[in-house]
């Protein structure tokens, strides 16, 4: 375990060496970007907006009682998601759909003697495959979390909306009862450092790949299950410490 | 020159090179030949930098290749072009863009610089008017000759192929040697080829390395390796029943 965390901090400290070109690492950056960024909003807008929503009415069925005032179903789920549901949530998505294509593309270029080829060529290939990935990563998670807190709760206002369990004025009242600031605060730190984890543990699951197609799938495996691992484990300490 | 010295290179506790000193001639097709698990691509890949030996030393044209830090390397680096086994061209880029990549890395041409140059090398390997294409879309030969196209974008000084008649038909085979030959010989290239087809090596050895269990167990050239006592080497050539007649018609 200690080697490989060991070659996991070496190949980042590679990854991040003085390029070679910067307008050609840029235009990875940008590539990466958009891969991560616009190519995950499908799946993260669905997931996103249908958690809201159920996570609402089962707020909503939880808390069904005379003494306590409606609205607590659009503070509670407001909390939830901003907190919970959609930094780590999505994360654990996009590691399944990020950090697979990641581990997997890495691996395919390291079994076919493509990364081989770039070494000889003179190129730092930690730094021209890895460095626009991570870079990517913790650039676009956080945007994607962002969308995905604003349709969590706008899939608990459809909810409030389909059913009787709490009306829209509740739950727009309770969203705006004793908003915390700090909880996007926590939020966005959250998913920077998953959008690493998630980047750099499948860049590297990939890079040290050996054999063929049979071990290429088995690191893409590997990096998405310590990846999501990883995340929860980050999750409770920067829970810990910042709430 | 490139010459290597005392090569050992071991895979746990598997000892692959024992002591490999060799001399590669300059503008010249060296070919390093020999069984299955004979060495051949690990020496190939310790002199590239791709593996780094156990021990002994890598040197070009006097420069201790081994020692140097991936910085130190890079300058030598820009002077090798290398054809894989399996092409190795970057499966998400068009063939033209696979030719342009070291350019846009390493020069400072301009886009239609960059683009004559590619036409050119296309044009060298008789792949003209295949830019667009990708990887997937060629057949086996023709990505070798892209491969061939990409390794002499830069102009290299050196040019190392691992295997490049592997899973060609014959008529194909001699198509690429005869390239490799010619690129050789047009712009004095240094070039190191691993091989165990016989055609490649009575067709371009020049000079010829044989390998066997890990060592150099000999040297010399096409027209001296049909007259050899070497029983290893003799064993190796002539196992077919095909160069046993050709052997004794020479």
């Amino acid at each position: 375990m200690f080697t490989s965390f060991g070659r996991y901090i070496l190949l980042l400290r590679l990854s991040f060496r003085k390029p070679e070109k910067f307008s050609v690492y840029w235009g990875e950056v940008m590539r990466e970007m958009v891969s991560i960024g616009i190519g995950s909003l499908g799946i993260i807008s669905i997931i996103s907006v249908f958690i809201g929503a159920a996570t609402t009415i089962q707020i909503a069925f939880q808390l069904a009682s005379p003494l306590i005032p409606r609205s607590i179903a659009g503070s509670i789920g407001r909390d939830t998601t901003i907190l919970e549901f959609s930094p780590t949530i999505s994360s654990l998505v996009l590691a399944g759909r990020v950090g697979s294509s990641i581990a997997s593309q890495i691996g395919t270029m390291r079994v076919t003697e493509q990364i081989d080829a770039l070494e000889i060529m003179g190129v730092n290939a930690p730094g021209y495959l890895i460095a626009p990935k991570i870079i990517g990563g913790v650039t676009m998670v956080p945007l994607l979390v962002i969308v995905s807190i604003f349709l969590g709760i706008g899939g608990g206002y459809l909810a409030c909306f389909t059913s009787s369990d709490v009306s829209t004025s509740d739950y727009i009242a309770g969203l705006r009862d004793g908003f915390d600031p700090l909880t996007v605060q926590v939020a966005l730190v959250k998913s920077v450092v998953f959008g690493f984890i998630i980047t750099s543990i499948c860049a590297y699951q990939g890079f040290y790949t050996t054999g063929g197609a049979l071990e290429v799938g088995q690191s893409a495996t590997r990096g998405v299950v310590y990846s999501c691992v990883m995340i929860l484990f980050a999750d409770l300490v920067i829970t810990r410490l910042m709430l | 020159m490139i010459e290597t010295k005392d090569i050992y290179k071991s895979f746990g506790d598997n000892e692959v090179l024992k002591g490999i000193t060799a001399d590669f001639k300059p503008g010249k097709n060296n070919l390093i030949i020999g069984g299955s698990g004979s060495g051949k691509t690990t020496l190939l890949k310790c002199i590239v930098g791709l593996h780094a030996p156990t021990k002994g030393d890598v040197i070009f044209d006097g420069e201790n290749f081994t020692d140097m830090d991936f910085e130190q390397r890079v300058p030598i680096r820009k002077q090798i072009g290398m054809l894989f086994q399996n092409s190795a061209l970057f499966d998400s880029m068009t063939v033209e863009e696979n030719i342009i990549f070291p350019l846009n890395l390493f020069t400072t041409m301009s886009k239609s610089e960059k683009l004559d140059r590619a036409n050119f090398c296309l044009d060298r390997v008789n792949l003209e008017g295949k830019n667009k294409l990708y990887p997937s879309e060629l057949s086996g030969g023709m990505k070798k000759r892209v491969g061939i196209a990409r390794a002499i974008s830069m102009e290299p000084k050196y040019l190392f192929v691992d295997e490049p008649n592997s899973g060609l038909d014959p008529q194909t085979s001699i198509v690429i040697d005869e390239l490799i030959a010619e690129l050789t010989l047009e712009y004095k290239i240094t070039t190191v080829m691993v091989t165990h087809d016989m055609n490649s090596v009575m067709g371009i050895g020049d000079h010829i390395i044989f390998l066997h269990k890990g060592q150099k167990w000999w040297e010399g050239s096409n027209k001296e390796i049909a007259h050899t006592d070497n029983k290893e080497l003799n064993d190796f050539v002539f196992a077919s029943k095909f160069m046993q007649a050709a052997k004794e018609k020479l």
